[in-house]
């Protein structure tokens, strides 16, 4: 596989060892002089040296094959944005992913069509919030094409959730109990499987719907 | 009508002057709070001190009534990302961005939004100018 990877900081110096431990053809462009000398001094030929969102550079580093992938993760998300455009509307790559550095920025990636991201913040937030029990329910998965995402809730002795069947409770519109998870066993959800307390349910949500699926299994008096 | 300036630079601040000059209501955006001062003691119009890349500054400029928007900071990416985002989510009619890489600015003119690339005017004047001024070079035989 083609792939030109934009960036040469932590992030895009280390995905490029990887790809080319497995045997990809890789190109990585960097812009500072100093990370450019120290990456070429590992990569040699691999790594070349320019600014990733001027368009002749792209067209050096092949973008016009096209690669089959390229990755936009410099440390500047105005560039990832605009790299990925490029890629995407002018070049027709196929498989843009594009590094969120600020996750408030997540929403102007997402109106400008890049849907594939990853936010380091956004996931290490993710990872608190499943270590932190009194939150309730747990981003597992978002799916951001599809507007939904995969949560985990837990439930307790006073939850609503407690003793009902998946069948009785009335849940937002575009969600639905996916499996619970008991004694270390998995059962899939179906209309007669009864929730008890120490439950983790695991459940598919449109995902402004998640608060209001919190509210149907958990009430309102979750923090 | 009103009209919001995104970076208050040399150009921004000129071109959000002129447009107060013909009545526009304007609301300027910029990092550095200090950029006010170019607008001069007499500015009447908005200022808030923000990233364009903030939607909060967007809304707090009032991006949502605006019918004209002139982006016009010192980092070409950032004009045409906030540009698109004025056009897309806020649905600013007129959204006129600087860019001064010409090929940038070519490729953001094709997918609908103005640009305006003064490296570009700069090129064709200068060109214009020898050409008018300088005598014809000797052509090599």
């Amino acid at each position: 596989m083609y792939i030109i990877i934009a960036g040469g900081g932590k992030v895009g110096s280390n995905v490029t060892r990887l790809l080319l431990e497995m045997g990809h053809e890789v190109t990585l462009i960097e812009q500072r002089p100093d990370r450019f000398a120290r990456l070429e001094e590992e990569f040699g030929p691999v790594v070349m040296r320019g600014d990733a969102t001027e368009i002749s550079v792209l067209e050096r580093a092949g973008i016009a094959r096209p690669p089959e992938l390229l990755l936009a993760v410099t440390g500047d998300d105005e560039d990832n944005l605009v790299i990925s455009q490029i890629g995407k509307e002018g070049y027709g790559v196929a498989k843009a992913i594009a590094r969120v550095n600020d996750p408030r920025n997540q929403a102007h990636f997402d109106l400008l069509g890049i849907t594939q991201t990853i936010c380091a913040t956004t996931s290490i937030l993710g990872l608190v919030e499943h270590e932190v029990p009194e939150h309730g329910l747990v981003r597992l998965l978002e799916l951001q094409k599809e507007g939904l995402e995969i949560v985990e809730v837990q439930i307790e002795k006073d939850s609503p959730a407690a003793g009902a069947r998946v069948g009785g409770l009335s849940l937002p519109d575009g969600s639905r109990i996916i499996s619970v998870f008991r004694h270390g066993r998995t059962e899939l959800a179906e209309s007669g499987t009864v929730m008890r307390p120490g439950d983790q349910v695991l459940a598919v949500v449109a995902n402004d719907s998640a608060p209001e699926l919190r509210r149907a299994l958990l009430g309102s008096a979750t923090p | 009508m009103r009209a919001v300036v995104i970076g208050c630079g040399r150009v921004g601040s000129a071109v959000a002057k002129g447009l107060a000059e013909d009545d526009w209501d304007v609301t300027v955006v910029d990092e550095n709070e200090d950029a006010l001062l170019r607008l001069g003691a007499g500015w009447r119009g908005g200022f808030v001190v923000g990233h364009g890349m903030d939607a909060r500054v967007l809304d707090a400029a009032g991006a949502v009534d605006a019918d004209a928007a002139v982006v016009a900071t010192d980092g070409d990416n950032t004009n045409v990302v906030i540009a698109q985002v004025l056009q897309k989510r806020y649905g600013i009619g007129s959204v006129v961005a600087r860019v001064l890489d010409p090929a940038r600015a070519e490729f953001y003119a094709q997918r609908g939004l103005q640009t305006v690339c003064p490296t570009k005017t700069a090129i064709s004047v200068l060109l214009e100018t020898v050409r008018a001024a300088a005598p014809q070079p000797a052509r090599a035989p």
